[in-house]
């Protein structure tokens, strides 16, 4: 610094205001990295050059152990013998940790209390209920070490019946008598009766296959002990407040023992949300036991058979329309398999239901969910929440009604779109009122610029010519509820400090996963004070600094975390309103802040000198901030009210050519248009739109989960599990961001969550298969299909719409 | 051990030495089997270099390696440091993330940043290292280019758009001429590499790399327990994922007259030790569907490691390769200290786990034929994913014409049975008579009496015969002339993407 500061022990006697004001304030129009700016991701730089620290890159603590976690073998078995003696007899190994160890409570669930870290060695619970269910840790000097000692475990079992399929699910269930979880139910209007009385009908099933969330970052965590028996743990999480919670309960100690941190994840997808409690809690467990830092990192293909997946759902439909399309009802039952405990599945299954609908008004439904379990990893959250599944199986139902019509299915879509603003609005099955409705007018504007009428001719043309390949298009539109539904989650909280030299530090409870929130906070905090981008210090979460905070998830991040953010420079920034008006003798509207400077009446200071006064003056510099999202209320016993402060639009228009001698395709071309409201940074926003749509678009053709009738899975690895890749993105890829979004509802800066809804995008590369494989038939049989659309799907599609098979 | 045969000498165990980013580097102590990852990660705490898979699948880990060529050039390749083996660095250099950035951001890196194709940012490394690589090696021309040179790097986060367009901006980026430092490199990494047989010992584990394969037929004759490793680009998986211990390995991949390629009368001999990548473009030269099977194998890492005597040798039933050659009659040099085999690659695959290799002996050779005039080729790959996914079905058929009738037909297969196979019965129905829609019926119809394919994750028993024998039929339309229009890449008969890519 060549300019005098604060210097407290500098010298005798006060320290001199006059000396900050030094330097006149420089003159620029607009702060840098502000609200609205296409700023790039603040790890940018870090990321490129390999400088970027994800939880494995922190230097080991000296005497670090390395924690491998022994898994079952059986998808459903008693535990009859459990002989350690020869793992706790190998070399390097320092302890062996079973559900006897476990000081406190033996779960790391988020809801139910049934997810135990390891299964009890005596009683009822000593059983094991999937492959890869952690039966006991092993911590070592290398996790070599430890894996080879886990080897010589003697483990007896004596296997019980096991549900692996939706089928065995339904089977076990209706045996039993009881589901997973309670089924669910909601109405709208009398829908049998009108169903009954509609014109015509279509009746259908899919079934929707999981998703393995493949972030490249595998789970991991590391803890060490402090005094007192505390921990500090760090974890690759979306929700460190619940994995300080589940370490504290499985070590019975307080919260307030446990500090979790984490700077960011090498991505989450929502498989960061539930599941990480577990490995935090082992490591943790390690560190307390042995009184050395402990490190439990996944390797790939153990992450892949131990943690939870997107639910496989069943779709029954049901619609009665009119013979113009119009809907009059209808009906749909989903069959969820939630795996072997309820971990979120609640939650998720009523998604699935909240998206039942789309962007369409049913009139009259009735909605039916039924959660079972099946001896298989517990499936958990995942982008979307189990609102895909349910928005597929309403488009699955359209592509339909258009086949049986001969109407092109986008104007079936769009006859039955919920009204816009200012029209009569409609209610959706669970009777919120839809009142921000942007889908006609998006779904227009698109049909338009991807030229639909004119391509849809195309395709026509040449499928006429081509008898091998066959061309589909489709048009289909995204209504996504933001909010969590679960209406307490819906807060945040934030920190800022303002320090003396007028440099911020901004905390938060959201995380980083990739998805920039950590920037656009940054950005509302930078617009907030008029401060440029880089005065803003971003900082690692910690649940030491914001407590109680929900997870980064339902696509809440930025209206949340930016709003808590905001109010908490807010506080500051009224503070040094009130301190210059009362310093200045001027009435505190004529303190106002401008880029880097705050004009005083007739007088301008920079941000940093008018700071540095008011930290002499003793003026509080540092403010919490809290957000908690207004309107929101939902009685889930009726299954009615507002769960969504808002709904995010958009619409896709996908066109695939598919071989039909191998069932093997391409995506050519597709066009997005998707409404983030006012964008916070539009060049973050594109990235979420067209990650999601390629996500969305692995997760319907070539992501396949396959499991063996032993229930092993046997897509556990990028060798067998396939992910898109570049070739899989077509090079006609057309993206906008709806230039007149503006969210109706008061959020940070009007903007719109942008997480989750571009996802769902992908169905139209989904429905442009079904058109396409329709192509190939001769009309009469709508073809089955069910996703993911693997080659071979598609190829047995082929063969039934031709009567081959 | 080595002591009691005569020819090989007992050899004094020697550090590692190579060159990290820059500098010098003498390892002694680590186990043979520590995957350069680790090494890197570990001890040298370059943590920029990401472990995403441990399996050479997903490209986090790609450090550019750099070796000598025996005569005074430098060859630079990316590979996956989760499956290379820490000895096998003796000689080579290793250029990290961390070196990359050491003068302020690449116009890469910078282009990375401006175009926003980093989120979560744990691949990025990966892709920056994947992307320099084949910007350094001539790789990039154009967007079909910069997709191909990171078909073997996932990403989860961006959907590849941003990532492709950085990679674009390098196209016309001129790559330095670094002849000069490359000269002086060479020669540095022949000196580290040093003299004979490069043997490593640690924890009573060892390492032996011969450089010639005389000094390799010796070796293995004197050690035929040994494993033998070129790429490990399979065997890094038996240490990552099934935590198998191998106490001596010898590595071929410094053997250089393993590295050659020659051609005599018709006939390509590629050296066991030619990777997958150097032995693209002559294969392309044989026929181009070769070359999109080639395209479409594994990923660009894997291609630069992996070699075609490896993908022969593991006998896998679903390797790519297998079926092209034996379409082709293919045969293969085995040799044992100093004696010479030839055999038939289809003889070699006896049957699922089992070939035709004796102990001590090593695969040196593949005689590959190029096709005659009156021959006729197909081969086709299908898979979940286009990209650097195994096979559900591998075929490949070569027909030889007498006129209008065929006088020998070759189908292959991967896929369908415990070993690349030859449908013979399907064979026999082509044979003596015009190769039209009849004749490709009954063939089809003989495929089920030649295959009962297994049901398992990449598809089902039926799929792998129905698309089989759809394979036929679509050989046949295409020799008969018919726009069957395969969703290929490259090749004759690929999609134009671009013209049916809807009304643009």
């Amino acid at each position: 610094m060549d300019e005098t500061r604060i210097q407290d022990r500098s010298g005798a006697g006060e320290p001199d205001v006059t000396a900050l004001n030094e330097r006149p304030p420089a003159h620029q129009a607009r702060i840098k990295g502000g609200v609205a700016t296409p700023t790039a991701h603040d790890s940018g730089m870090k990321h490129v050059t390999g400088a970027a620290r994800y939880t494995d890159d922190e230097p080991e603590l000296p005497g670090m152990l390395q924690v491998y976690i022994a898994m079952s073998e059986r998808a459903h078995a008693r535990i009859t013998r459990l002989d350690l003696a020869a793992v706790r007899a190998a070399p390097g190994v320092a302890v062996v940790l079973t559900a006897d160890d476990i000081p406190g409570q033996n779960d790391y669930s988020p809801v139910f209390g049934d997810d135990p870290i390891f299964p009890p060695l005596t009683g009822d619970g000593a059983i094991v209920q999937y492959v890869g269910q952690p039966i006991f840790a092993v911590a070592a000097e290398t996790v070599l070490a430890a894996r080879r000692a886990a080897k010589l475990a003697v483990v007896e079992y004596v296997d019980l019946a096991a549900a692996i399929s939706i089928d065995d699910a339904v089977a076990h269930a209706d045996a039993a008598g009881e589901d997973l979880l309670p089924a669910y139910e909601m109405r709208l209007g009398d829908a049998a009766a009108a169903l009954d009385a509609a014109p015509r009908r279509v009746k259908g099933r899919i079934e929707i296959g999981g998703q393995d969330h493949f972030y490249l970052e595998g789970q991991i965590a590391t803890a060490a002990p402090l005094e007192d028996g505390d921990v500090f743990v760090r974890s690759s999480t979306q929700h460190p407040s619940e994995v300080q919670h589940n370490v504290a309960k499985m070590l019975g100690v307080p919260d307030h023992a446990v500090t979790v941190e984490l700077r960011r994840m090498g991505g989450g997808f929502g498989g960061k949300e539930s599941q990480p409690a577990l490995f935090a809690a082992v490591a943790a467990l390690v560190a307390v036991k042995t009184g050395r830092p402990a490190k439990c990192r996944l390797d790939r293909d153990d992450d892949m058979e131990m943690t939870g997946k997107r639910h496989e759902m069943r779709i029954d439909y049901d619609l009665g329309f009119a013979p113009d399309g119009t809907i009059h009802a209808a009906d749909f039952a989903h069959v969820v398999r939630c795996g072997y405990s309820r971990d979120l599945s609640a939650a998720i299954a009523d998604r699935a239901m909240f998206h039942a609908d789309n962007a369409y008004d049913l009139k009259a439904a009735r909605i039916h969910s039924r959660r079972l379990k099946t001896h298989t990893v517990s499936n958990t959250a995942f982008r979307g929440f189990g609102g895909p599944q349910g928005m597929v199986g309403i488009e699955r139902a359209m592509d339909e009604i258009g086949f049986v019509t001969g109407l092109d299915p986008l104007d079936v879509r769009k006859r039955n779109f919920y009204p816009g603003a200012g029209e009569e609005p409609a209610v959706t099955p669970y009777h919120m009122p839809v009142t921000d409705s942007v889908i006609g007018e998006i779904v227009e504007e698109l049909e338009t610029s991807s030229d639909y009428r004119a391509r849809r001719e195309a395709v026509k043309a040449f499928n006429a010519k081509n008898t091998i390949l066959k061309k589909g298009l489709a048009l289909t539109p995204v209504k996504f509820g933001i909010s969590f539904t679960t209406t307490h989650l819906n807060q945040a909280g934030a920190l800022v400090h303002v320090y003396k030299d007028g440099s911020v530090h901004l905390n938060h409870g959201g995380t980083e996963m990739g998805q920039g929130l950590f920037v656009k906070v940054a950005q509302v905090v930078a617009e907030e004070f008029q401060i440029d981008l880089d005065q803003v210090k971003i900082t690692a979460t910690t649940t030491a600094k914001v407590p109680n905070t929900s997870a980064t998830a339902a696509s809440s991040g930025s209206d949340l975390n930016g709003m808590a953010a905001r109010n908490a420079a807010r506080t500051i920034k009224d503070r040094l309103i009130d301190f210059a008006a009362e310093r200045y003798h001027v009435p505190p509207d004529q303190v106002v802040f401008q880029p880097n400077r705050v004009l005083i009446g007739n007088m301008e200071k920079r941000f940093c000198d008018l700071v540095g006064e008011a930290y002499l003056a003793r003026i509080s510099l540092s403010s919490t901030g809290f957000y908690a999202t207004p309107e929101i209320t939902y009685d889930r016993e009726a299954a009615s009210g507002r769960p969504f402060y808002y709904f995010a639009y958009g619409a896709a228009c996908s066109e695939v050519v598919i071989d039909t001698l191998t069932g093997e395709y391409r995506l050519l071309r597709a066009d997005i248009l998707h409404d983030v409201g006012r964008s916070l940074n539009p060049a973050i926003d594109m990235g979420q739109i067209e990650g999601g749509f390629i996500q969305g678009m692995g997760w319907l053709t070539c992501e396949e989960l396959w499991w063996d009738d032993k229930g092993r899975l046997k897509t556990h690895a990028p060798s067998t599990y396939k992910i898109p890749t570049a070739n899989d993105r077509p090079d006609d890829l057309r993206i906008a961001i709806w230039d007149k979004g503006e969210n109706r509802s008061e959020t940070v800066y009007r903007s719109k969550a942008v997480g989750e809804p571009p996802f769902m995008l992908a169905i139209s590369v989904f429905s442009a298969l079904t058109d396409a494989v329709c192509a190939a038939g001769d009309g009469k049989a709508f073809p089955r299909l069910d996703a993911p659309a693997t080659p071979e799907r598609v190829l047995w599609a082929v063969e039934d719409v031709r009567g081959g098979r | 051990m080595s002591g009691t045969m005569p020819a090989v000498p007992a050899l004094a165990s020697r550090p590692i030495r190579f060159v990290l980013n820059g500098e010098a580097r003498e390892v002694s102590g680590a186990l043979p089997t520590t995957t350069l990852l680790d090494y890197l990660r570990g001890p040298e705490r370059l943590t920029g270099t990401k472990e995403g898979c441990a399996e050479g699948d997903c490209g986090a880990c790609t450090v550019l390696v750099c070796e000598h060529d025996g005569a005074g050039g430098l060859e630079r390749r990316s590979v996956n440091a989760c499956i290379q083996f820490l000895p096998a660095m003796n000689g080579r250099a290793v250029e990290t993330i961390e070196h990359l950035g050491r003068d302020g951001l690449t116009p890469l890196q910078a282009a990375m940043v401006d175009n926003h194709a980093s989120q979560c940012g744990f691949c990025t490394p990966g892709f920056v290292m994947q992307l320099h690589a084949a910007w350094l090696t001539g790789a990039l021309a154009d967007r079909q280019s910069v997709k191909d040179a990171i078909s073997g790097n996932l990403c989860r986060c961006t959907g590849y758009g941003p990532i492709i367009e950085a990679g674009l901006e390098l196209v016309d980026e001129p790559v330095p001429d670094t002849r000069e430092a490359d000269a002086a490199m060479a020669e540095r990494l022949a000196g580290l590499e040093g003299e004979g047989v490069f043997a490593y010992e640690a924890h009573g584990h060892r390492w032996l790399a011969p450089t010639n394969v005389d000094d390799l037929a010796d070796t293995y004759a004197a050690h035929p327990d040994a494993v033998l490793v070129a790429g490990a680009t399979d065997v890094g998986l038996w240490v990552t994922k099934q935590h198998r211990e191998l106490p001596l390995i010898i590595d071929v991949s410094h053997v250089r007259d393993l590295k050659v390629i020659e051609e005599a009368a018709g006939r390509v001999y590629f050296g066991a030790a030619i990777t997958h990548r150097e032995a693209r473009q002559v294969l392309s030269g044989i026929h181009p569907d070769l070359g999109e099977m080639l395209r479409r194998f594994a990923g660009t890492q894997i291609r630069n490691a992996g070699t075609l005597g490896g993908n022969i040798a593991n006998g896998s039933p679903i390797g790519d390769l297998p079926p092209c050659l034996i379409a082709l009659g293919s045969r293969i040099f085995l040799r044992e200290g100093d004696d010479l085999r030839i055999v038939p690659l289809e003889d070699f695959f006896v049957e699922y786990g089992r070939q035709d290799r004796g102990r001590g002996e090593f695969v040196a050779a593949i005689e590959v034929p190029r096709l005659g005039d009156d021959q006729r080729f197909f081969a086709h790959k299908i898979s979940k994913r286009f990209d650097s996914d195994i096979s559900a079905v591998m075929a490949a058929f070569r027909l030889t014409f007498d006129g209008d009738v065929v006088s020998e037909a070759r189908l292959a297969f991967g896929g369908m049975a415990g070993t690349p196979k030859r449908a013979k019965a399907a064979e026999a129905a082509l044979v003596g008579r015009p190769f039209d829609a009849a004749a490709v019926a009954d063939a089809m119809a003989a495929l089920a009496e030649d295959f009962a394919p297994l049901t398992d994750m990449r598809a089902s028993r039926e799929y792998r015969l129905k698309s089989a024998q759809n394979l036929l039929k679509r050989f046949q339309l295409e020799q008969a002339g018919a726009a069957s229009g395969r969703i290929a890449v490259i090749g004759p008969d690929a999609l134009d993407l671009q013209a049916i890519g809807g009304a643009a």
